[in-house]
């Protein structure tokens, strides 16, 4: 008949301090290689619409006429897809969230 | 004495996840119960029709978020014999770390749940304290926590360094320390034993009549575990089915707590084992044909039918997930139980209802 194994276990453990952080007061630890909110650089773009027809959920829009590129940031899942297949290395992923919206606004650039 | 109905879900607080159990009750004994599903019924499969074969594989992964690596896997495994792509093994062997981390952290979290169902609360945050680590290795390895979006048809997305597999190997010695720990109290403290111990039997003959899985079918004595067919780097690494003879749920636990150890052992092998070389077969082509694809989740045997008909989208695609084969155990294991039994005993088979329902 055991019950001290807990006692020892939660003993040690309140001994040893949280093992959570403070959040927001500590700050978030980053990791690398970590898939987050899609980056876009626009100077390379050539406007071929591969990412919008690859994109498993439909959140990339491409206007070559106009020479837009849009993303919907609530659709997007940070797959990464878009940016295997893009030709010209213009998307890659972050490893920090979008921001948190109210809105379902496409972010157009 | 009288019978009353007790509706138990679809929302309760030890389930995640909605599923409904009309049990019948005389006194506070169990005599009956009738299960329904089909709350979060999601039409994935239908997907099929919609999405081309290589992007379902996003799809695929997300049936559950538990073993998504392991859907995924499956899914993948079964284009690649269709088309007939040779995967190379280093993208085996990574696959098989993957699946074997999703194995950990799946068992981690049960063994809170199961903590936590019968209010064992420091329990619970212990638990999921260790799956933390898991899940950063996880994350650190392959960009996501729960949904991990490496797998793709003809190998895996992205590779794992030997510096990062080095630090892996390490960060094990951690778990697994911390996870002894825990097992520890799991299987010794009296408390535990007396909530699980002699709860909930499940007779051999009724689990394999019932067409049991997984470690439900492993504590009843059924030696079955899907690893055994050498799927993946599984080839190379020898499983043996860790079975327990008595059926109870303690039984259940003490097979989920050893399997903890069997995978940081076969994840260890892995790491040792993996050969160097490309992580992916480029894919050209429409897969034809029709296949049945088997795996083990850490829920136990996942099954997968596919048909093809040589364009981009499947015309069928069918998951028969562990959990639809153990929910009639779960029918057989409550009549005769205590009504505070309940919660462990549906925790017991690890429901996982977003698979089951897809
Ligand atoms: S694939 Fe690349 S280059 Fe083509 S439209 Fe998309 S971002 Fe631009
Ligand atoms: S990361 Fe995936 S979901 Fe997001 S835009 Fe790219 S392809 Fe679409």
């Amino acid at each position: 008949m055991s019950y001290l194994g807990i006692t020892a276990l939660n003993l040690k453990w309140a001994l040893k301090g949280p093992a959570t952080r403070g959040y927001p007061l500590a700050p978030r630890r980053v990791i690398a290689d970590s898939r987050g909110a899609l980056a876009f650089a626009k100077a390379n773009c050539i406007y071929c619409s591969v990412c919008r027809k690859k994109c498993p959920t439909g959140a990339i829009g491409v206007n070559r006429n106009q020479k837009k590129w849009a993303i919907d940031r609530l659709r997007c899942i940070s797959c990464g897809y878009c940016v295997e297949v893009c030709p010209k290395d213009c998307l890659s992923l972050t490893t920090y969230m979008s921001p948190p919206t109210v809105t379902k606004d496409r972010e157009v650039f | 004495m009288a019978r009353t109905i007790i509706p138990f879900g679809p929302q309760h607080p030890v389930l995640p996840e909605p599923i409904h159990l009309d049990l019948a009750i005389e006194d506070e004994k169990v005599v009956d119960v009738l299960p329904s599903v089909g709350f979060i019924h999601r039409g994935l499969e239908r997907l099929v029709e919609r999405k081309d074969f290589q992007e379902f594989v996003y799809v695929a992964e997300r049936i559950c978020g538990i073993c998504s690596f392991i859907h995924g896997q499956t899914y993948c495994q079964g284009i690649e014999e269709l088309m007939q792509v040779e995967v190379p093994a280093r993208a085996q062997y990574l696959r098989t770390i993957w699946g074997e981390l999703s194995r950990l952290h799946s068992h981690l979290l049960w063994l809170g749940l199961l903590a936590d169902s019968f209010g064992f609360e420091s329990l619970f945050m212990h638990s999921w304290r260790v799956r933390e680590r898991i899940l950063d290795q996880i994350e650190a390895t392959t960009g996501g926590r729960v949904i991990f979006g490496s797998c793709k048809i003809g190998g895996v997305r992205r590779d794992i360094s030997p510096e990062a597999l080095a630090v892996m190997r390490k960060e094990l010695d951690v778990i697994e320390r911390d996870m002894r720990e825990i097992v520890d109290v799991f299987l010794g403290d009296s408390s535990v034993k007396r909530r699980l111990q002699g709860v909930g039997v499940l007779s051999r003959d009724d689990a394999y009549i019932l067409g049991c899985v997984g470690p439900t079918a492993r504590a009843s004595g059924v030696a079955q575990d899907m690893r055994s067919l050498g799927y993946a780097a599984f080839r190379d690494i020898k499983v043996e089915p860790i079975v327990r003879t008595e059926g109870d749920s303690y039984a259940r636990c003490v097979v989920r707590c050893a399997e903890l150890f069997q995978s940081v052992d076969i994840i260890r092998q892995a790491i040792d084992r993996i050969p160097p070389g490309a992580i992916e077969t480029k894919v050209t082509g429409f897969p034809d044909g029709e296949i049945l694809v088997r795996t083990e989740q850490p829920r136990g045997e996942v099954a997968y039918y596919l048909r093809a008909n040589g364009s981009r989208n499947l015309q069928r695609f069918r998951v028969r997930t562990p959990t639809f084969a153990n929910l009639p155990a779960l029918v057989r294991m409550l009549p005769g139980a205590n009504l505070a039994d309940v919660p462990v005993l549906v925790l017991t088979i690890d429901p996982c209802i977003s698979c089951t329902e897809r």
